[in-house]
């Protein structure tokens, strides 16, 4: 397996903020990687350490397994996809998207062909003359992946993309991105702060937080066995019940999450008071108050709705309580 | 409630019933400012270059004619426009050239005090007078100024003496060539074009920078592709201001310069001792056209798509 990208030990500081602290990631070639987490956590740090507009205080980042920490970002190998799309307002779409061929050298005949040839790809075929200005926020975006991938970067560098698009439209360029991906089998690093986006369009996920990493995994293992009680929480809002709950119900002193969709509504369970509940479209969400914690429960649309402080029993698999450490 | 809030409000509700009233109340009052003290002198002025002078009478002739813009094809007053607009052309060059590196500092680089010191250091010289700073500058540049001391103590005075002997731009000291009112100009009109620069410099997002060099540009290359193109409509704005104020200008090369005279000093004299009105309204005229050219081949050029 080759590496496209590993960082080794890299921390990043700003003064006293230490905005990636002791960092190490391997992300293979091919591989669609998203790297997730709240705003200020160093996601966005790390992929500028990558595109080369930051450099490391400490430590290595490797691309294709050459050490570029030194090297600047017109040497890199690599393309972004910038948050504000950072087209350029003086010039037309075609010659955004062949700017960086034109600086490669190339012609105008072959650079306004190949520019044609991406915007195609993006499905915005005959937009070439418009001005970026012109275009929806939808337009634009499909605008910056062309200029980005018409000069075939080995790594392709996404800051939240999607950020800015609505929820339809965010959907859409959801499966068209991962189409995308696999179709030209680049190496896609990806910045979000939207969970359901990472685990619904990445291979492997690492999930930061305050400068580190707090687990890195596919998004299968990372909704399943969340290693710490913020990756269970920033990950699909898990219960995370206190050490001293979870040992009167297992007997093991350890803090341990319960996704709230494993949880039913059954006879002989724990005891829990109905303090609210939410209706969500497809699910009804509860809260519950069992003693020493609070628990949410997901109920899907056959079962009946209990009224506030009514007694229910709760129940769920015994592997569905998962054992955590605590936060590093 | 007194009677007269009662008033207040009742023609405040009507001014938000009827907001075009309340636009009109306060546009009217500016664009008959602007109508009659600012477009109708212009017009005036437009007006009297059409007529003449009788040359016997000394006489002005109220009939339409062009035989006064004609008169500046004469070899004496094109000395004068074309001695003008080169110096105009090349204060603005230098200025441009001059700015650019200051204004980018103070728009990426500049934080909280250095801001201030920048803004104070481009806006402290605008305070105090005009006749101040150019009679400093003669001081400056004349023979017993500092200078040439300042050559001589270096033992370099062979230079500006070589320099001095270059003709058209040398003279008997910089004070009295055109070399000095070419210096006095610039210092003078340097921050109409830091100003404007900066600000078009601080309204590029880093972004583009960014995209730019992550696009292959060496930063070179971003400098011509990307920062120039979008900071052409401030060097634009600014070259508005160093071209028609040196054009316009009849005090700094009377003060600093050689005998020869620019297009300011020509409407002085003309309207003054001359008393030929006419022909100072023609003169006058001339920096109007030469800068709506200016600004249409600008245009045509593009200087303003990024805007």
């Amino acid at each position: 397996m080759t590496l496209a990208v590993s960082f080794q030990a890299v921390s990043r500081h700003f003064g006293q903020v230490r905005a990636v602290d002791n960092v190490s990631i391997d992300i293979a070639e091919g591989e669609f990687f998203a790297m997730l987490g709240p705003s200020g956590s160093g996601k966005t740090t790390c992929l500028r350490l990558i595109a080369g507009f930051e450099r490391p205080t400490s430590g290595q980042v490797r691309i294709f397994d050459k050490d570029i920490s030194q090297t600047p970002p017109y040497r890199r190998p690599v393309n972004t996809v910038f948050q504000d799309y950072a087209l350029f307002p003086h010039l037309n779409v075609r010659d955004n998207v062949a700017y960086g061929l034109k600086i490669a050298g190339a012609g105008k005949a072959e650079r306004h062909t190949a520019a044609d040839k991406a915007l195609n790809m993006v499905a915005l075929p005959q937009m070439g003359s418009r001005k970026a200005s012109e275009l929806s926020g939808g337009q634009r975006q499909r605008v910056a992946l062309a200029r980005a991938l018409v000069n075939k970067p080995r790594v392709l560098l996404l800051d939240e993309p999607l950020g800015a698009l609505d929820l339809k439209l965010r959907e859409q360029m959801q499966s068209e991105l991962k189409s995308l991906q696999r179709q030209l089998g680049i190496t896609f690093v990806f910045v979000t702060h939207d969970q359901g986006e990472a685990l619904s369009m990445a291979d492997r996920v690492a999930v930061f937080n305050e400068g580190r990493i707090q687990q890195v995994g596919t998004p299968k293992d990372i909704y399943d066995s969340p290693k710490t009680p913020f990756v269970a929480d920033f990950v699909g809002s898990s219960n995370v019940l206190p050490a001293n709950v979870v040992e009167r119900l297992t007997g093991k002193l350890k803090t341990a999450s319960l996704r709230p969709e494993s949880v039913r509504l059954s006879q002989g369970g724990v005891d829990g008071k109905v303090l609210s509940s939410a209706f969500l479209g497809a699910t009804t969400r509860l809260e519950i108050a069992i003693e020493g914690a609070v628990i949410s429960a997901l109920l899907t649309k056959d079962v009946e709705v209990p009224k506030q402080g009514e007694t229910v029993s709760l129940v769920w698999d015994a592997d569905a309580l998962h054992m955590m450490d605590a936060d590093t | 409630m007194s009677v007269l809030g009662g008033v207040g409000i009742r023609t405040s509700d009507k001014l938000w019933r009827n907001p075009r009233i309340l636009l009109a109340l306060l546009l009217v009052p500016p664009l008959l400012w602007l109508g009659i003290i600012y477009l109708g002198a212009l017009f005036a002025l437009l007006a009297q270059s059409f007529f003449s002078i009788d040359e016997f009478s000394g006489l002005i002739n109220y009939e339409l004619t062009l035989k006064t813009y004609g008169e500046l094809f004469r070899a004496a007053n094109m000395d004068i426009l074309l001695r003008t607009i080169a110096m105009s052309s090349v204060v603005t060059l230098a200025a441009a050239l001059i700015s650019f590196p200051i204004a980018y500092y103070a728009a990426r680089y500049a934080k909280g005090r250095w801001k201030a010191v920048f803004y104070l250091g481009v806006m402290l010289p605008l305070w105090s007078s005009y006749l101040v700073k150019v009679y400093s500058w003669k001081l400056i540049l004349a023979k017993e100024g500092i200078l040439n001391w300042l050559f001589e103590t270096l033992h370099l005075s062979w230079i500006l003496s070589a320099y001095l002997a270059i003709p058209g731009v040398g003279g008997n000291s910089l004070s009295v060539s055109w070399t000095g009112t070419f210096l006095v100009f610039l210092y003078v009109w340097l921050p109409f074009m830091i100003l404007p620069l900066q600000a078009s410099l601080e309204r590029i997002p880093p972004s583009m920078l960014e995209a730019s060099s992550d696009l292959g540009a060496q930063p070179g290359q971003t400098l011509r592709y990307v920062i120039l193109p979008l900071a052409l409509p401030g060097i634009i704005a600014g070259s508005i201001f160093t071209f028609s104020l040196t054009m316009g200008d009849y005090i700094i090369p009377q003060i600093v310069g050689t005998s020869a005279r620019m297009i300011g000093q020509a409407v002085y004299q003309f309207q003054g001792t001359a008393g030929n009105i006419p022909l100072a309204a023609a003169f006058a005229v001339v920096p109007i056209v030469v800068m709506g050219v200016y600004l249409t081949i600008a245009k045509k050029l593009g200087a303003f798509d990024a805007l």
